[in-house]
């Protein structure tokens, strides 16, 4: 089971972005998953879990948008989405085709958060360390 | 003045292997500078993947190719051991339990090698057919087996790895009869998963590798030198 070393890779990408950002709490990781991309979906959601502990992710939702097969059909001239992965023809007029258009997706979209930092931002004195939010 | 709670959205737009990709872009660059041919070798355990690369390794040596391997391997040094013997500079990979290559791994197994020098370099992978698929390694080639003594509906069940396969090796031919394989069934499995994919067999225990072994030369843009051995 790789979706272990797969989790933590997508932790750590979100985590970077959120630490750079300054977000202390992430509610939900919003993922694109292509039905190419070799990753079991529960698996990785058991691996998310584990690999979330301990950093701004932890408690956090994985949202999994899974994405069908699309070839592109050059007898059609148009775009098929496949049914399952076992059979790469067109299902309009039977042509084989291995021309992926969408499926092979592993992608982090976006990250949602509640922020709870009051508005404006506090200042930052120059040596670094947080001030109060002026009043 | 109360807290603003209103939930925000910070969008990303990243694969969570972009940095794998990456290394593996970066070491494609590296092998077509030093134009040597990069094979990844994958398969299920079992599927004669150690016996294929020992007897190609030395046949192509025999054909005057300079060629060396690196073999991820689980647990035992046995693999790397007995692929020595084909007299080819062989290095092994410890995964340490991880169930595939990854580009870093093979990027920090190439040290001190001169890779200018090599017509061919495998990868053999991770016996099996799930996880290795996700992992480019910068490979030139992506080659997966099937033995005959698999079940010829494999590629139906690892739709994924047969998908991303380059070449697909037919392993074990001399068992084909006595395992009643059916080789038409076999290629159809293979064909709807990945239309159009080349497919090669091979009895590396029979030493009959001459299709898979030209095919690379034809690939690699060499030249057999010697026209002696093999058969
Ligand atoms: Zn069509």
């Amino acid at each position: 089971m790789h979706e272990l070393s797969i989790a933590y890779s997508l932790v750590e990408i979100a985590s970077q972005a959120a630490d750079s950002m300054g977000i202390r709490r992430v509610d939900v990781v919003h993922l694109r998953l292509g039905a190419l991309s070799g990753v079991v979906q529960d698996a990785l959601l058991f691996a998310y879990e584990i690999a979330a502990k301990g950093t701004v992710l932890e408690g956090s939702r994985l949202a999994i948008q899974e994405l069908p097969v699309v070839v592109h059909c050059s007898r059609c001239q148009a775009d098929r989405t496949l049914p399952g992965i076992q059979h790469f023809r067109c299902p309009v007029c039977g042509e084989p085709t291995g021309q992926i258009v969408q499926g092979r997706e592993l992608e982090i979209v976006s990250l949602e958060y509640t922020d709870p930092v009051p508005e404006p931002a506090p200042c930052r004195s120059p040596n670094g360390s947080t001030g109060k939010p002026p009043r | 003045m109360g807290e603003n709670t209103r939930p925000r959205l910070l969008e990303i737009r990243q694969g969570v292997l972009s940095k794998n990709d990456r290394l593996a872009q970066e070491l494609r660059a590296r092998f077509a500078a030093a134009r040597v041919f990069v094979v990844n070798l994958v398969s299920s355990p079992g599927s004669g993947k150690t016996t294929l690369l020992e007897r190609t390794l030395s046949q192509l040596r025999a054909r005057g190719h300079a060629v060396a391997a690196l073999v991820g391997d689980l647990a035992t040094e046995n693999d790397a051991r007995r692929l020595a013997r084909s007299g080819a500079p062989i290095r092994q990979i410890v995964t340490d339990g991880i169930c595939h290559l990854e580009a870093a791994m093979v990027a920090a197994h190439l040290e001190g090698w001169d890779l200018a020098a090599l017509d061919f370099l495998f990868v053999e992978n991770v016996g099996n057919l799930v996880c290795p698929a996700s992992y480019d390694l910068g490979e030139s080639m992506r080659v997966v087996l099937l033995s005959v003594t698999e079940g010829e509906d494999k590629p139906l069940k690892y739709p994924t790895m047969f998908h991303a396969a380059d070449l697909v090796l037919l392993t074990k031919m001399d068992l084909a009869q006595a395992t009643e394989f059916d080789r038409e069934e076999a290629l159809a499995a293979i064909h709807a998963v990945n239309p159009g994919v080349p497919v090669v067999e091979t009895a590396a225990k029979k030493g009959r590798l001459d299709a898979w072994l030209t095919l690379l030369e034809e690939r690699a843009g060499v030249k057999r030198a010697s026209p002696a051995a093999g058969g």
